[in-house]
């Protein structure tokens, strides 16, 4: 079973401007944002094999629709964030408080490290490929490798339109992933490439749609609408399918599908 | 060359961390020695590595750090240097640390600050978040004294020095040295510290007045060569009887041989210039018509004459208590870059002591112990040299006008 976490837009709005995405000039139309993020939660819910979790929405705190840094989860404990900038710097107590209900072990990460949680985070196969640069520093990963007891690989970004890991690099299975390469800085790419058997690597185009934010559920990628013809063909040869639904709204604030859920 | 130590700690070696942070470095022409490395035997294990990473300058290794510190170098946290209050008045805590004559910093709220006015067997005092060399002496109760050698640094002098001149430095002390080439070494470093705009400090006693080299000092002085003169009673009236009497000590000078009555002519130049009112006012009456304390006053050169037990008179310009002449000399250093000391020995030790580890310092004296004394007290950094003082200051003087 696979089992995620979500936070319904009640307060969320583009309130500021913390990456590239952002334009407070751009607002978001909410009840447009409302209806995509219901789409998406149907679609979830209505996957074989997936459970769908609810945080409430705190007020003040309008990206905390995007759980996916709400924290880092594994054996029924989690890494609380610490977020970088000020303007999310709140969320990270109402993660906690709803993880601490639900009986997590909660991992508090000495506050002079930032670290985003999952959006800085992913798992595949054994080892864990962490982002750092924009959000997370790298000092949490080498904190972080003695608590996961797991090889952790630390990637550099240096595209700052890309500034989590998971707005660029998305496993696709245990030896599979998507990439943009340019994303990352050269010892990155070359740890992607050696560490991952089939690597995929999309172009500037479909990373900017978001492509690599996909919500992978076996071999059903959730993913904002738009996928080049190229890239869904080759995904299609690997056994993949697209469900491709409308996001505009999140990518307004430099977010899609991934951004919005959190593997519990 | 300024150095930091880094620690780099996690999957290190599979991550390609550390030969990311070590290409780094390299890139921007630092350079690195790995001082300890633990490798993990498992993938899940993770490795350590202690690196010294090292650049030319202390802002280039600032600039390397923080790029390094990104990409996963963490600074080996330094500590502060402990602090504690003087009890008393003039009495430092029992444990303060004793500072050299060498360049000093201080780890203070987590950065090294510069220990400033560094002179040897002081102790330092931090204030408003400045360093301070303190004499003993000096230091009132509750100031805050650095105790013990944790988060204290000294810079030693660098080894290579531009000037062949000072690699004599480090031999031992001997007559036996080719004392022409020194000399005219010695003349260059002169004009190049004069032509930088450093101070020339010069410490003589009496003899070099009985030698017959005053009139050397005398033209090294009128040609600009001397910022600062530091000496005694002796040096002064001495020079000062010659320049009434013609004599030094009683001995004609310019004929070498005693004068009837010449053993009281010192005391007549001392009765003279105390009652002229000081050597300022003897030269302004008219009275002192040439000489080197007739020379320093015409040229500006700041004087400090620092009397002793056994002395005539003394002359009204005299500081006669010990702690305000070293103070007074202390004033007077900053901005010294090279010293001449000639023919004495406790205003040589006095001023060595003074003088901090990067002042080019010459002692010159006919008695080698005088030499070896200097050193011996602690001011290393001297060039050493057994030689007559009037042929000494004779040649000097060629070699400076010559040019």
């Amino acid at each position: 079973m696979l089992t995620f976490l979500m936070c319904r837009p009640r307060y969320y709005r583009v309130a500021y401007e913390i990456n590239p995405w952002m334009k407070v000039r751009h607002p978001v139309e909410r009840d447009q944002a409302a209806a995509q993020w219901e789409v998406l939660y149907k679609t979830l819910r209505g996957l074989p094999g997936v459970k769908v979790k609810l945080i409430p929405h705190a007020r003040g705190w309008p990206d905390m629709v995007f759980t996916a840094n709400g924290g880092l989860v594994f054996d029924r404990s989690v890494v609380i964030p610490n977020f970088r900038y000020p303007q999310r710097q709140g969320e990270a107590r109402h993660f906690g408080a709803w993880f601490g209900k639900k009986g997590y072990r909660l991992i508090r990460i000495p506050s002079r490290f930032q670290f985003e949680g999952e959006g800085d985070a992913l798992k595949l196969g054994d080892t864990w490929f962490f982002g750092y640069h924009f959000r997370s520093d790298i000092s949490s990963h080498q904190w972080l490798s003695e608590k996961l007891k797991a090889r952790v690989l630390s990637l550099e970004l240096v595209d700052k339109r890309f500034y989590h890991l998971d707005t660029c690099f998305l496993p696709l299975s245990d030896s599979s992933c998507l990439y943009y390469p340019k994303a990352f800085d050269p010892y990155a790419r070359k740890l992607i490439e050696r560490y991952v058997p089939n690597p995929v690597a999309v172009g500037l185009r479909d990373a900017l749609k978001f492509v690599c934010n996909a919500i992978a559920v076996g071999k059903r990628l959730v993913v904002h609408k738009g996928v080049s013809r190229p890239l869904r063909r080759t995904l299609e040869k690997m056994g993949f399918r697209f469900i491709e639904l409308e996001l505009g709204e999140f990518l307004k604030a430099g977010g899609s599908a991934k951004c919005l859920v959190l593997r519990l | 060359m300024p150095s930091q130590t880094v620690t780099i700690r996690g999957h290190i070696i599979d991550s390609l961390i550390l030969p990311k942070i070590l290409d780094e470095i390299m890139d921007a022409s630092g350079s690195f020695k790995i001082e300890h490395i633990r490798i993990g035997q498992k993938k899940t294990d993770t490795s350590t590595a202690q690196v010294k990473v090292s650049a030319n300058t202390a802002p280039h290794l600032a600039n390397i750090i923080r790029r390094i510190s990104k990409i996963g170098a963490v600074p080996v946290a330094e500590e502060d240097a402990k602090l504690e209050p003087a009890p008393r008045h003039g009495v430092f805590p029992e444990d303060f640390y004793c500072t050299t004559n060498l360049i000093t910093w201080v780890h203070f709220e987590g950065r090294w600050i510069p220990v400033r006015n560094i002179e040897m067997d002081c102790g330092i005092v931090i204030q408003k978040g400045k360093a301070w060399c303190t004499p003993v002496g000096k230091v009132r109760r509750g100031e805050r004294v650095v105790c013990g050698h944790a988060g204290v640094k000294v810079i030693p002098l660098e080894r290579s020095r531009k000037s062949e001149t000072f690699q004599f430095m480090t031999s031992s002390i001997s007559s036996e040295k080719p004392k022409g080439r020194i000399i005219r070494g010695l003349a260059r470093e002169i004009r190049e510290v004069r032509r930088r705009g450093g101070k020339i400090l010069v410490v003589a006693g009496p003899a070099v007045v009985h030698t017959g080299a005053g009139r050397y000092l005398e033209q090294m002085i009128r040609m600009g060569y001397v910022q600062v003169l530091f000496a005694g009673n002796g040096l002064a009236t001495h020079d000062m009887e010659y320049a009434l009497f013609g004599t030094s000590l009683g001995v004609n000078l310019d004929k070498g041989e005693p004068e009837k009555y010449g053993h009281d002519h010192h005391m007549r130049a001392i009765n003279a210039i105390r009652a002229a009112g000081g050597i300022r006012r003897a030269v302004r009456k008219g009275l002192l018509k040439k000489g080197i304390m007739h020379a320093c006053v015409q040229k500006g050169v700041q004087v400090v004459l620092a009397g002793s037990v056994r002395d005539d008179g003394p002359l009204p310009d005299v500081i006669t208590d010990v702690i305000e002449a070293q103070d007074a000399m202390r004033k007077k250093i900053k901005g010294v870059s090279l010293a001449l000391m000639i023919a004495s020995t406790l205003h040589s030790i006095a001023t060595g002591n003074m003088l901090p580890a990067t002042v080019r310092t010459i002692c010159v004296d006919i008695n080698p112990a005088v030499v070896t004394k200097v050193a011996d007290r602690g001011t290393f950094q001297i060039l050493g040299l057994v030689t007559d003082t009037e042929s000494f200051l004779r040649e000097l003087c060629h070699a400076l006008n010559r040019r």
